[in-house]
């Protein structure tokens, strides 16, 4: 490696999470305050100490619950004075803003950034569902522009058909199987299971995966993950206020944000895989450590699908691999070769959009994971957000 | 067009007119460089290799193969008849250009990946033909 990444330089000194729920009916500004201030006291650190603020996607209407507010709502309301800041949907994932964050004390703009990502989109649905807010679902017909005039007027409005088109590709290509697919989503039940905070925690076989409907094939109900209403905070920090903080930070070895293919869902240069093959090579171009020190696996399960494009993205199999990896679900449970998702991931715990994550990758690496602890003490785990054209991922390793 | 099934429509612009009225003529069309070939999908004012901006609408042959496909049950919104194919075809002329589209024509149940396809269009306005795609029982076909 011939160059120091800068993101060295940063670590994350806290975390923090709302209440979590199907449909809270909660004010997102409440719950992104519950978040935002239980990470600043994880770190040991008060709100007077904050100088920065990241997030994604920023204010946004619509879809409804995609967005609990912007930033500026919550600088105003902890009254911060901020030294950086920064929000918007065009990042390199759900986790852009926390790879931004991560270079911004690098930089010196900020010392202490809140990180933050709200959704409540179990409560904007409400008991109408997910029709409910699909365009023509609620109110005048729009006209279809930008990206979605691609898609919408073939009746493709939804993410489930978009990763269903490369899902059926990879099984094409590479003989993957309903059987193995079902594995992230039995293996994301398991282990909500144990987390007082998931979604949908009830037992589910590989049986009940197989025999639940097909929403777009080879997609079925449970490949799909559960709207929920929660906000998710973590706060980075620079490393020289390590001594500052509550407890040993979680370090940054390396974070990874490429996109060289097409920036486009149906154009992308190669169907078995997405944006996350770009931000997985870049990744290990950025540390010596090797997929193989990698103690446990938090990634993005938007759909299942997305998460074995992260497996092969991240090499922790070969390319066209990934069914036979999770294939039985050994490898990828708690006590597996690759702890995969361990809150139950968006699939049952809930989709809290990508810091979910993150969140879980730093509460196992401070051992803090309570009955879904990954055994063994892990000192090196990745956090991988997005699906499609948007990817980005973490190397974190616990402080020594 | 009583079976035509609701759809949103594309707002059409200047940049996408040629693409959403071709199949007044029956033409699927796209913008193309004169210097290198190059399609140019979705259309932009240059071209993405030689970045020369004088592209030039041409009609292709209408002809392509299923990249990819899913069978969608859901009821997301109104729209056609359940169960429908979402597939993405790439053109014959040069399969880099691709499509998000329907199948139609045939049964669901009969779509494989590779298979060839020709393109059909439903008309929705004076403005808008959705270019849809049925099987070509041969390359001629």
């Amino acid at each position: 490696m011939p160059f120091d990444p800068i993101e060295r330089k940063s670590c994350i000194s806290g975390v923090g999470q709302s209440d979590v729920g199907r449909r809270l009916y909660r004010d997102p500004l409440e719950l992104t305050g519950d978040a935002a201030l239980a990470a600043i006291a994880d770190a040991g650190l008060t709100p007077a100490d904050i100088d920065g603020i990241a997030t994604y996607p920023g204010p946004m209407d619509q879809p409804p619950g995609f967005s609990g507010g912007g930033l500026v709502e919550v600088q105003d309301m902890l009254r911060l004075n901020l030294g950086w800041y920064s929000g918007g949907i065009e990042q390199a994932s759900q986790l852009g803003p926390v790879i931004n964050a991560c270079l911004a004390v690098a930089s010196g703009l900020a010392t202490h950034v809140l990180c933050f990502r709200t959704v409540f989109e179990g409560s904007a649905q409400g008991e109408k569902g997910r029709s409910s807010v699909m365009p023509g679902g609620g109110g005048g017909v729009p006209r279809a522009a930008g990206f979605m005039q691609w898609n919408l007027p073939f009746a493709a409005p939804s993410a489930a058909i978009w990763i269903a088109l490369f899902a059926q590709r990879h099984f094409d290509e590479f003989g993957t199987t309903p059987e193995q697919l079902g594995q992230i989503a039995v293996n994301a039940r398991k282990n909500a299971a144990l987390n007082p905070k998931a979604i949908y925690t009830d037992p589910m076989s590989l049986d009940d995966y197989l025999e639940s409907r097909v929403i777009s094939s080879p997609l079925r109900l449970y490949d799909c993950d559960v709207p929920c209403d929660g906000s998710t905070a973590m706060i980075v920090s620079h490393v020289d206020t390590a001594p500052d903080l509550r407890k040993p930070p979680v370090r940054v070895e390396a974070v990874a944000t490429a996109l060289r293919g097409r920036p486009s869902w149906d154009q992308f240069d190669d169907l078995t895989t997405m944006a996350c093959r770009d931000a997985g090579e870049q990744l290990w171009d950025r540390t010596d450590l090797k997929p193989t020190d990698v103690q446990l696996a938090e990634m993005y399960d938007g759909f299942s699908f997305i998460t074995m494009a992260w497996l092969e993205a991240m090499k922790f199999c070969g390319r066209g691999e990934s069914g036979p990896f999770v294939e039985g679900g050994g490898n990828i449970a708690r006590d597996g070769l690759l702890p995969l998702n361990t809150q139950g991931g968006q699939l049952s715990a809930g989709r809290l959009h990508g810091f979910g994550f993150l969140h879980e990758a730093c509460t196992q690496l401070w051992h803090e994971g309570g009955d879904r602890q990954v055994p063994g003490e892990p000192e090196v785990g990745v956090a991988c957000a997005g699906g499609g054209p948007l990817a980005g991922s973490f190397l974190l390793t616990r402080s020594r | 067009m009583s079976d035509t099934p609701f759809r949103i429509l594309p707002k059409v612009n200047d940049r996408t007119r040629h693409f959403w009225e071709g199949g007044r003529e029956g033409k699927l069309q796209f913008l193309r460089c004169p210097h290198d070939g190059t399609y140019v999908h979705p259309p932009t004012p240059f071209c993405p290799v030689c970045y020369r901006k004088d592209l030039a609408v041409e009609a292709v042959s209408g002809r392509g193969r299923v990249a990819t496909f899913t069978v969608n049950h859901q009821p997301w919104m109104p729209g056609p008849e359940l169960p429908y194919v979402v597939a993405i075809i790439e053109i014959d002329e040069d399969p880099t250009v691709r499509l998000t589209t329907n199948i139609v024509g045939c049964d669901p149940d009969d779509v494989k990946i590779g298979m060839p396809v020709k393109v059909t269009f439903e008309q929705h306005d004076d403005e808008v033909w959705l270019p849809l795609f049925e099987p070509a029982t041969t390359r001629e076909g």
